[in-house]
């Protein structure tokens, strides 16, 4: 019978000698197997005088340990060495470029929508939409505007019948809300409007508006100045200064007109592409709604005031994204469109 | 409206120049459009004499001049021009050699056809004058300058120091339709005024109590036989009238405000009417039959000449100043031609009148005539207004000694206005504004207008002037002191309510729906809700009544935009052919918008519109869409048809083949029950729009798809058990669909069918003619249990004998 110390240096030497992992496997069955040599030297204490086989034991067992060690050092060994090659073989051409993962672009009129719109929902205010094919009554009438108002003339405005037209603006959308539903209003309309411009790099005759409404108890003209110079910091950064030019919309009052500072240059680049080196560029119109519009709902004009703003969809994009010709949008030219994704 | 600086700080006494004038102006509401400074840039160019003219010995159009430009030498300039009009004795603007014209045009001294030119004569043009502006003697050649220069300028002289335009500041404003007092150079020296709280000067008239020996009633008598129309018609008479040209400083100020000096008595009622707002008309009182003025309307079909030399036919609610006989004037608009001012007129009858503001805009309308007089009686001319612009007339033809005006006056006012007064409660305009300013220091800024104001306990009753026609209400007031208050002034603040945003249903999803358009490679398209009739005959679907059901424009601006449209594939298709006529390669894309019903009218008898939703593309060499490893067809668009239908909770868009639609493929497309269409496009469309390859589009009912929209989503519990899969290939005949062997396989599939997925299709080798070769992956499970070989064998073979009975199919290799 071998002892195991004699065992253990002769699976030392093979282990070593082992050309690869699987050749340590076999060394692992030879002795560590069921039928193994070490463990068959357990199977053999019966052969031991009884005072001797604790420390037989012991041997035995110390002996399997190390081996086992030897063995699974080894293998990890041979292990790393074979995933070291077969990385190398794996190696890729880093600059090769990257498959096509299908990506389209939103709209850059959706975009901007989004972004104005989100900014205002942020502040509380709900989306609410009207439609495109507008009456004489909402689009004009009920907003104030004189019977003699020029922008009602067949040259300015798109007619179907007398009484229907396609809307100048988003703000008989105002009046078909507070027809519906009491105060406090807080409403953010977004959408198609229409004039009778001929297209050109500056003009089209539909284009986009959202328009903002809120009408409550206590609404100040402060509160308006507070509401769009917060929006205007956070669509074109927190730099940005507005002033408010007194304006004349029929259906606010008092009305103002909104610049706001430059953003790209701050007034200082006389060749800007964006205020021209004025430092100031038109944003919007806005105003305290006028009490003959509340009246026209019904509305307690002694205890609701409320203002209104306006804003051109395709102006804004154009600004922050220095398009110059509006009719791109419409052309839908996809190089156009991806630039935006 | 063009406002000369010079001209209007006439009227606003101040000590100080002002800057900062345009924008303190911007900020209180005259909006600018343009500053322009006359002569600016302008230099050596000198006032000279033209002493003989010859013509040019090489030229039939060109002359030679010899010019006095008062040179140190005495010597006289030789400069040839091409100009008509140079004649020996007048007085010329010289650019001499070295200088400079508006927009930096250098003059030198050289030979023009062989002959020495040591300058250039100048036209008003050429110094910045619009061509509208330019007295008609000089118009078409040089500036012929005024006679009173001989008098007053020196020979080499600063042309423009002589002509006192040195830095003349021109300002354009932007007038809004509600503000017609500000037509007018008065009415921005009262802003002007307003806004620095400086004193405003009165105008200088001539009253009607002047010793003359005759008067004005002695000439004329006035009657208005319509006062609802013509609430006052003053008659003021000059005699002894000579006609000539006007003096320097009002020709100057006239063509600064843009309007081209003609001779003396056109210019002062054209003076009075840029000065005040007030449209003025005058009479050569010869032709007055009777010396009567009546005020009325014309009868129906009545011509008239005007002084343009058109006739135009009238109608009886043109109002027509008549005299004893006859029409002499359409009031309001334009005069006639026999009553106009001639050069051997000698009495004139001066008209200031205050018309309906309604009648003359119709009538102008009707007549398609806008003259300067009828587009302000359109915005409103006060009659308080008219007896100041009458006696402003009367001064200025004092003052240019053109005639001799008599005292009194024919002034027929049946009612004489009210003065309006306004209140104003103190408190509610710091409710509107969100200040906190003192009832008096309101008072204070109202009366910086030239407002009378009583400030009575809290309130103020504001008299504003009668030109003020826009002030009639309280509100009206909070905006007069909002904006001389100053915007700038106002604190932001922020507006305290707990309202907090709501989505309505639709536009959330819109905004899935974009999500997963863009997400599956479609760019988002917008085009114009207005579209061309035609796009409708180009899809085929002329004969579609639900398609040509167009709300019509009446004024479009052109056939193209002249329906709303009731389909979104003609734009689509519009959009893919201009994409590929410009070689852009892969084209996908989609739209969301509205379409247009007239047919279907809402309650409050509008037309109906319907959100749509447009999905299409093409694939054009290159690699291929989205690089799937897949043709570009159909299926790649039912793909993401079907990813639509998921986000929505719609499971499986419900697909019948549709083989008549004449924009359609007829072997490929299919109706979206209840929701639309999808196909291929039928060749011919595409020819139509010129598009040299395959086309894969959907339109459906956004409508109706986010009306039946699941959104909300519970959650299913996580399989425990392993499923058991088997793949099986069938021969089926040609003709049996691939949905009709699926709805076999999950009828008989059971509860642990858990999926069917069809991978492979093919016809060819090893499979009959008139068969193919469908092979499906099914999964089945049970949620509480293992399954069974045994079991899953069992429901396998239940399918296998249904596929075969019902539709032909067997186990391919069985």
């Amino acid at each position: 019978m071998k002892r195991p110390e004699e065992i253990f240096e002769e699976a030392r030497a093979l282990i070593e000698k082992a050309a690869d992992g699987a050749a340590v496997e076999e060394l692992r069955i030879r002795y560590l197997g069921k039928k193994g040599e070490l463990t068959a030297l357990l199977r053999q204490v019966g052969e031991i005088a009884p005072e001797e086989r604790k420390a037989f034991g012991q041997l035995v067992n110390k002996a399997k340990s190390d081996v086992e060690q030897l063995i699974t050092e080894r293998k990890k060994a041979f292990e790393q060495a074979g995933q070291g090659l077969r990385l190398k073989a794996e190696r890729i051409d880093v600059t090769e470029p990257g498959r096509e993962i299908p990506a389209g672009a939103r709209h850059m009129i959706t975009q901007t929508i989004d972004e104005i719109v989100g900014i205002f929902m942020s502040m509380g205010y709900s989306v609410t939409e009207g439609p495109e094919v507008e009456t004489v009554f909402y689009n004009f009438d009920a907003l104030n505007a004189s019977p003699n108002h020029p922008s009602r003339d067949l040259s300015d405005t798109f007619y179907i019948t007398e009484d229907v037209l396609l809307r100048t603006q988003t703000s008989p959308v105002q009046v078909r809300t507070l027809l519906a539903q009491k105060p406090p209003v807080k409403i953010i309309s977004p959408g198609r409007c229409f004039r009778t411009d001929t297209p050109d790099a500056t003009h089209s005759p539909m284009f986009h508006q959202v328009e903002g409404l809120l009408v409550d108890e206590g609404v100040t003209m402060t509160d308006l100045k507070g509401t769009l110079d917060a929006f205007a910091k956070r669509i074109f950064g927190a730099g940005v200064k507005t002033k408010f030019r007194p304006h004349f919309f029929p259906f606010t009052e008092p009305s103002a007109e909104v610049d706001v500072s430059c953003f790209l240059c701050g007034g200082e680049d006389p060749s800007c592409r964006v205020c021209h080196g004025s430092g100031w560029i038109e944003l919007l119109g806005c105003g305290m709604v006028h009490p003959n519009v509340l009246q026209v709902a019904d509305i307690d004009t002694e205890r609701y005031t409320g203002f209104a703003f306006g804003l051109g969809v395709e102006r804004t994009a154009m600004l922050k994204h220095g398009i110059d010709d509006i009719r791109l949008f419409y052309e839908n030219d996809v190089r156009f469109i991806a630039q935006f994704y | 409206m063009l406002v000369p600086v010079s001209w209007m700080e006439e009227y606003v006494e101040s000590r100080f120049a002002h800057p900062d004038l345009a924008e303190r102006m911007v900020l209180s509401g005259s909006n600018i459009e343009s500053v322009e400074v006359i002569g600016e840039g302008t230099e050596g160019v000198v006032i000279g004499k033209v002493e003989d003219v010859w013509d040019h010995p090489d030229s039939d159009h060109l002359v030679v001049c010899k010019v006095d430009v008062g040179a140190d030498d005495g010597q006289p300039l030789q400069i040839v021009t091409g100009a008509p009009n140079v004649r020996a004795g007048d007085f010329v603007p010289v650019a001499l050699h070295g200088s400079t014209l508006p927009g930096g045009v250098r003059i030198k001294k050289g030979k023009l056809r062989g002959v020495e030119s040591a300058g250039m004569i100048c036209s008003a043009q050429e110094l910045g004058f619009d061509d509208k502006v330019v007295p008609l003697a000089s118009k078409d050649g040089i500036w012929v300058l005024p006679e009173e220069l001989k008098q007053e300028a020196a020979l080499g002289q600063d042309a423009l120091e002589a002509l006192s335009l040195r830095q003349a500041e021109v300002i354009d404003f932007e007038i809004t339709p509600n503000r017609p007092d500000c037509l007018s150079v008065y009415g921005m020296a009262r802003e002007y005024a307003a806004v620095y709280d400086l004193p405003l000067q009165k105008v200088e008239t001539l009253a009607r109590d002047i010793p003359t020996d005759q008067s004005a009633e002695d000439f004329v008598k006035v009657s208005i036989a319509k006062p609802d129309l013509c609430p006052r018609y003053i008659a003021r008479v000059a005699t002894d009238v000579v006609i000539r040209e006007s003096p320097w400083w009002m020709q100057r100020r006239l063509m600064l405000a843009g309007m081209r000096p003609i001779n003396n008595i056109v210019d002062i009622t054209n003076y009075v009417m840029l000065e005040l707002g007030h449209p003025i008309h005058a009479f050569d009182i010869r032709e007055i039959a009777g010396g009567e003025i009546h005020v009325d309307t014309a009868a129906p079909g009545e011509t008239f000449t005007t002084l343009d030399g058109a006739e135009r036919t009238l109608t009886e609610d043109t109002l027509l100043i008549k005299d004893g006989k006859r029409g002499v004037a359409i009031a309001g608009v334009m005069g006639g031609l026999n009553s106009e001012i001639r050069d051997d007129t000698k009495t004139i009858l001066i008209e200031t009148a205050s018309f309906s503001e309604d009648s003359i805009r119709k009538t102008s309308k009707r007549l398609g005539l806008r003259t300067e007089a009828s587009s302000r009686y359109e915005k409103g001319v006060p009659a308080e207004l008219s007896q100041i612009a009458s006696d402003r007339v009367c001064y200025l033809i004092d003052l240019t000694q053109s005639g001799k005006v008599l005292k009194g006056a024919s002034d027929c006012y049946p009612a004489p206005q009210a003065k309006r007064t306004i209140i104003a409660r103190a408190a509610r305009v710091n409710a509107v504004l969100g200040t906190d300013l003192p009832a008096d220091d309101m008072a204070g800024l109202l009366k910086r207008l030239g407002m009378e104001v009583e400030a009575k306990g809290g309130q103020l009753l504001v008299t504003p002037p009668s030109v003020r026609v826009d002030l009639k209400e309280e509100i009206d007031l909070v905006e007069e002191v909002a904006r001389i208050y100053g915007y700038d002034k106002l604190e932001p603040t922020e507006h305290a309510d707990s309202v907090a945003a709501q989505v309505t249903g639709s536009w959330a999803v819109r905004d899935l729906l974009r999500d997963v358009l863009t997400g599956a490679g479609f760019s988002e398209i917008q085009t114009y809700s207005f579209v061309s009739p035609a796009g409708v005959e180009l899809i085929g679907a002329a004969g579609d009544p639900e398609k040509t059901d167009f709300v019509k424009l009446i004024n479009p601006l052109g056939e193209e935009n002249s329906v709303m449209r009731t389909t979104l594939l003609p734009n689509m298709l519009d959009v893919l052919a201009r994409n590929f006529n410009r070689g852009n390669a892969d084209c996908a894309l989609f739209e969301i918008g509205n379409t247009f019903h007239m047919g279907q009218k809402t309650a409050e008898g509008l037309p109906t519109e319907r959100l749509s939703l447009c999905a299409a593309f093409y694939r054009k060499g290159g690699p291929q869409l989205f690089r799937s490893g897949k043709d570009a067809d159909f299926f790649l668009l039912k793909g993401a048809l079907e990813k639509v239908f998921a986000k929505l909770g719609l499971g499986a868009p419900p697909l019948a083949p549709e083989e008549h639609s004449p924009t359609w493929h007829p072997g490929r497309c299919a109706l979206v029950a209840g929701y639309g269409v999808i196909g291929e496009v039928h060749p011919d469309v595409l020819a139509r729009y010129g598009i040299e390859e395959r086309v894969c589009a959907f339109e459906l009912d956004f409508d109706a798809l986010a009306a039946a929209a699941a959104l909300k989503r519970e959650y299913a519990p996580l399989p425990k058990h392993p499923a058991a899969t088997r793949d099986i290939a069938l021969l089926a005949p040609e003709e049996v669909t691939v949905g009709a062997l699926e709805g076999v396989i999950r009828e008989k599939g059971g509860k642990t069918l858990e999926s069917c997925g069809l991978f492979d299709v093919y016809r060819g080798k090893q499979v009959p003619e008139g068969k193919k070769s469908l092979a499906f992956s099914l999964t089945f499970r049970a949620q509480d249990r293992t399954l069974t070989d045994e079991e899953v064998n069992k429901t396998l073979s239940r399918i296998l004998k249904s596929l075969e009975s019902d539709c032909g199919a067997i186990l391919r290799d069985a």
